[in-house]
């Protein structure tokens, strides 16, 4: 600390200045997609983004907050049955029953927390598990939400949100872009807020953290929520792009926590931005494996475990490292006010 | 009243099924602090070895165990040797993580070389003998043998983990690893020793399981929800506990699927949660996870 004691916190560093101008670039030109991009981009985009999302989602539970959970699909499902359930039975409007789902799977979240909490480590990765499976098992028994064969939207629904396939289609591919930045965009507040400094925190080391003040317990439970919050909103959107859900695929192990794991371990855990580059690779990947079938599956498992052995912070935690490269503005770090240049690189 | 004591009667040889399943994922937890998210595709990874073993050799199934079972433990001697042991540490992630991927791998593997058609192991006049033990109450003999066999393979870890040298060395492991390892126990030998074993038991529980029922490359996930169900409830680190555990969860989805067919599994899972919220230790509890 200086003697003048004029210093300040700050966050953004030269390599984080041109990230964000890079982001806003790109999400430009992501929102004019529907100008450039054909159908077939839109939907691989839609998807791309949903994906973008719940990786980060489960990055900041797993990453961040130490809670590994197998069973995010649980929220995902209940997202998508909560919007088939609000359009099919009380009428609601496909969007807002997006941003209904939201709270009601948080509340649902917490006698879950309640339950799940009480197994340690990767008992509760499994214990996850069970309450997806139970979850799975009891939309299997709502006979009016199609039981276990599943059901569609209503066409009358769908053409309520708009008259033309196209319009549809730009709205749908716009409100998967705006709840995506909507999920980054909270995630980074958080982690900038006084919660984030405490979860990062408790993401370098638990023990630590609580020595210093932190209730570690309460701060995990607020994660669990607000991820459980932003999961089924992004799972009411994905059900909603696919217009028909089914208990198995609502509550896909291997489609809403077996890819969303590869894709962060990939992109780099513990990171923000380890998801999107996660996601990237991912797609990559699977437009050119895609023709060998269930052996692209079986690449995708090996590759996890190769980067997790080898490679443990993943591809961005590599390059973040090595160049010191933060494209969002996160870390914390000391700036003096008479001392021109920058206080040090180091983390805060 | 005897429909019901059948069912319950049914549910409880089942239970031993669900203790084996329960054995081997309680062991490598109690020796290395390791759960092992691949351990159900392992029990069908057994099964599928049992199915070539059978179909090649044209062995009956409960023969084919004498080679099924020694080479699930060179498996798992390798791949902890190999693989798992360099994720041991601290973090809670890589084992996680690597036994995800591994469950992934196992399925798709065995997707890509058997297809995903449902398999079964014939074997023969066994399955089919019944006895009646009461009136109206009827035993099958194959899930008489088999709960027989599951009483007397974790029998049998009870032994070799009080009773013998290497149960001493997984004891001191599981204690200790570092003063373990100053008195001279090389740690990743013991834990690929634990695997080994670990995966003995899975063979044992994946050709009872096939000789039971149809399986597919799919089914490995509910198999190790099962296994870590019976081990909860039994209470970690109990090898009798994960015995009554899977009993518990038997008998469960037994009376489960005799009120409705669909609520077999839910009512299995029910149970297990209303153990964890009003005893989350378990009920014969040993070690703190």
């Amino acid at each position: 600390m200086s003697e003048q004691g004029r210093y300040r916190v700050e966050h953004a560093t030269r390599s984080s200045r041109i990230g964000v101008g890079l982001i806003v670039i790109v999400l430009l030109a992501l929102a004019l997609a529907p100008f450039w991009g054909d159908r077939q981009m839109l939907r691989l985009l839609a998807e791309l983004l949903t994906f973008v999302a719940l990786a980060s989602l489960w990055n900041l539970l797993a990453g961040y907050a130490g809670l590994v959970s197998v069973g995010q699909q649980a929220f995902v499902g209940l997202g998508g049955y909560l919007l088939f359930a609000m359009v099919i039975l009380g009428g609601v409007h496909p969007i807002a029953a997006i941003f209904i789902a939201g709270p009601i799977a948080a509340l649902v979240s917490i006698p879950v927390a309640a339950l799940t909490f009480r197994l340690r480590g990767a008992y509760f990765a499994i214990g996850t598990w069970v309450v997806a499976e139970v979850f799975r098992l009891l939309a299997s028994q709502v006979s009016v939400l199609g039981g276990g064969s599943g059901i569609s939207l209503p066409a009358a629904a769908v053409i309520a949100m708009a008259p033309t396939r196209q319009a549809r289609e730009f709205e749908i591919y716009w409100l998967a872009l705006a709840l995506t930045v909507m999920v980054l965009a909270a995630i980074v507040a958080l982690l900038r807020s006084r919660h984030g400094l405490a979860l990062t925190a408790i993401r370098d080391n638990e023990v630590a953290a609580q020595s210093n003040g932190i209730d570690v317990t309460r701060v995990k439970l607020i994660v669990y929520v607000l991820t459980a919050f932003g999961t089924a909103m992004i799972g009411a959107l994905i059900f909603l792009m696919k217009l028909r859900i089914s208990p198995d695929t609502a509550f896909s192990v291997n489609d809403w926590t077996a890819f969303v794991i590869f894709i962060t371990v990939i992109g780099g855990i513990g990171r923000i931005e380890g998801p999107i580059v996660g996601t990237i690779i991912f797609f990559f990947m699977r437009q050119t494996l895609s023709d060998l079938g269930s052996l692209y599956l079986l690449i995708m498992g090996a590759v996890a475990i190769v980067v997790m052995l080898w490679a443990p912070k993943g591809l961005w935690g590599l390059i973040a490292e090595r160049y010191g490269w933060q494209a969002l503005p996160l870390q914390r770090q000391l700036v003096f006010d008479d001392d021109a240049r920058r206080a040090s690189d180091k983390r805060a | 009243m005897t429909e019901w004591l059948n069912v319950i009667l049914q549910g409880v040889l089942i239970g031993g099924l669900y203790a084996m399943f329960a054995a081997g994922l309680s062991l490598i937890f109690g020796v290395m602090r390791l759960v092992n998210i691949a351990h159900g595709d392992l029990i069908v990874l057994a099964a599928y070895v049992a199915l070539m073993v059978t179909q090649t050799l044209g062995l009956d199934p409960l023969t084919s165990l004498l080679l099924v079972v020694p080479a699930m433990a060179i498996i798992g001697y390798a791949l902890q040797r190999l693989l798992l042991n360099r994720t041991l540490g601290d973090d809670l992630l890589p084992p996680l993580l690597v036994t995800f991927g591994l469950s992934i791998i196992i399925q798709n593997g065995l997707l890509e070389l058997f297809t995903a058609d449902s398999r079964k192991l014939q074997a023969g006049a066994v399955e089919t003998m019944t006895y009646q033990i009461g009136t109206g109450i009827w035993v099958g003999l194959l899930p008489f043998i088999q709960f027989v066999v599951a009483v007397a393979v974790i029998a049998a870890l009870q032994v070799l983990f009080y009773r013998t040298a290497l149960g001493r060395a997984f004891r001191a492991t599981s204690d200790d690893q570092s003063v373990a390892q100053l008195m001279g126990l090389d740690t990743r030998h013991v834990f690929a020793m634990a695997m080994a074993l670990s995966l003995a038991v899975v063979a044992i529980a994946g050709v009872f399981l096939a000789v039971r029922s149809n399986f597919d490359p799919a089914i490995g996930p509910a198999r190790l929800i099962f296994g870590f169900e019976a081990v909860i409830i039994g209470g970690l680190g109990s090898m009798w506990g994960t015995l009554a555990g899977g009993v518990i969860l038997g008998v469960s989805q037994a009376i489960g699927a005799q009120i409705d067919p669909g609520w077999q599994l839910l009512a299995g899972h029910i149970v297990f949660l209303i153990i964890l919220a009003v005893r989350p230790q378990g009920l014969f509890p040993k070690v703190s996870g």
